[in-house]
């Protein structure tokens, strides 16, 4: 009876030990993969697309050149080119990079004097360059006969330098221009620029007004 | 055979700006009531197709803000940002376009912009490239060339700026640069040599974002010029100017 006893308690016992260790064991071992099957439930919902940033081709650089006359003060009108970069901000701000040149003819002075030269040949070189901010003010569609072209007609200003008589001199240039967009790619710019600087060439020092016109293409990448 | 030729080239270079792969494209269908398409990338070019909701078109390119549609029947037209924004991939996710705010300023890495003040009563123009590795600090690299009535000079500087409150919206900053400096006389004066000298120089300023890319930029620069001869010479300069980010 008492051995029945023992065998009871001991059954007990074993049942409640081996209860408790299946209990904690299940727990201990259940943490880990009670967790993957979580991630395997949530998983599939999980499937999200990432939101990313269209890849969209920008054309807001322009790039080309021109050539056109230049009326260098007391110089006379000469052949001028130059080439153009320009990074288009919003659809009415640009800014621009000109890099131009020149080379000055005779003043009136040395045409009647005959042999007299002012300036050297190297001292005649006109070379420029001016960072400007354009801005678009009249966009809108030109007629050429039945064909419609997208236009711009654009004021612009800048500040650069001017490179004559082999000095520098601080340029502030003024003008107005027209682009003509056959394509979305290309256009054809008329521009007319002032470039406006001090001068002591001749003796006194005087502001000078360089009057430019010229014509180019252009191309946006 | 050469004016065949010639016209061949002729007629690819004017359909060859549209000889990207098409798969390449994004396709969008419309959310909105309707989208208007204009001629040209500017609100001044007129509107001359509409497309309805639910209609699918193709995103061919993107100038400024505007950007260039084709629709199913292969019309082709621009429409502005905030109409293009109301438009869903062909997944049903809204579309993903960079429109620059003040959250993007904020964020930016690049920074590219032109300056011109007053270079100690010469007139200076700037032109500079800011590049921010963290929000706090950038670094940045600047071609100036200064004109005088006496001399001119062209200088190169490279310059660690601190930004210590990047979230604003008119934020200061400071830097410490070095650079060299070259300086030439005008010709109309009595000859005297050129000279090339390293530079220092302090600033302090501030950045403003105006709106859309637009950064207005105002500063105070005191430069030390490392002279051979027996004084260093200093130079203040104060400048403003615009610039973009990126």
């Amino acid at each position: 009876m008492e051995s029945w006893h023992c065998r009871l308690f001991l059954k007990a016992t074993f049942n409640i030990f081996l209860g408790i260790m299946i209990l904690f064991g299940t727990s201990l071992q259940a943490a880990e993969p009670l967790e993957q099957k979580a991630e395997q439930i949530i998983l599939p919902d999980l499937d999200r697309r990432e939101i990313k940033e269209a890849k969209i081709d920008t054309e807001d650089f322009e790039v080309g050149f021109y050539v056109g006359l230049l009326s260098i003060e007391d110089f006379g009108v000469n052949g001028s080119a130059g080439i153009r970069l320009a990074y288009h901000i919003s659809e009415n701000f640009f800014a621009e990079l000109a890099v131009g040149g020149s080379e000055a003819g005779e003043t009136s002075y040395e045409v009647l004097g005959g042999s007299v030269r002012l300036l050297t040949d190297d001292q005649r070189i006109y070379g420029y360059y001016n960072i400007s901010l354009g801005y678009n003010l009249f966009a809108g569609e030109a007629f050429f006969g039945k064909r419609a072209f997208n236009s711009d007609l654009y004021l612009i200003a800048g500040i650069g330098n001017t490179v004559f008589n082999e000095d520098d001199h601080a340029t502030v240039s003024l003008g107005v221009g027209y682009r003509i967009i056959p394509r979305d790619w290309f256009a054809f710019h008329i521009d007319f620029r002032d470039h406006i600087f001090n001068s002591d060439i001749l003796g006194a020092d005087k502001v000078t007004h360089n009057l430019e016109i010229s014509a180019g293409v252009t191309f946006f990448f | 055979m050469r004016i065949s030729l010639v016209c061949f080239i002729l007629v690819a270079i004017f359909t060859g700006g549209a000889a990207v792969a098409k798969d390449e494209y994004v396709e969008v269908i419309v959310t909105d009531p309707y989208l208007e398409m204009h001629t040209g990338p500017a609100s001044g070019y007129p509107i001359f197709h509409v497309v309805e909701r639910g209609e699918q078109v193709t995103i061919l390119k993107r100038k400024t803000d505007w950007f260039k549609i084709r629709t199913s029947k292969n019309v082709e037209g621009w429409v502005f940002l905030n109409e293009m924004k109301q438009t869903k991939t062909l997944d049903g996710l809204p579309i993903n376009l960079s429109d620059p705010t003040l959250a993007a300023f904020l964020k930016r890495d690049w920074e590219m912009g032109l300056m011109t003040g007053d270079f100690e009563g010469a007139v200076s123009a700037t032109v500079f490239a800011n590049y921010y590795p963290v929000r706090t600090l950038s670094l940045e690299l600047s071609a100036t060339q200064a004109i005088g009535n006496f001399s001119s000079s062209i200088m190169g500087n490279v310059r660690l700026m601190a930004h210590p409150f990047p979230e604003w919206r008119a934020s200061p900053f400071f830097g410490l640069g070095m650079g060299y400096i070259k300086t030439s006389p005008d010709s109309t004066l009595v000859r005297s040599v050129d000279r090339d000298d390293p530079v220092a120089n302090v600033t302090v300023g501030a950045n403003i974002y105006i709106s859309k890319r637009f950064v207005f930029r105002i500063e105070y620069n005191n430069y030390k010029v490392f002279t051979s001869r027996n004084d260093n010479e200093e130079v203040e300069e104060w400048k403003a100017g615009i610039a973009a980010f990126f």
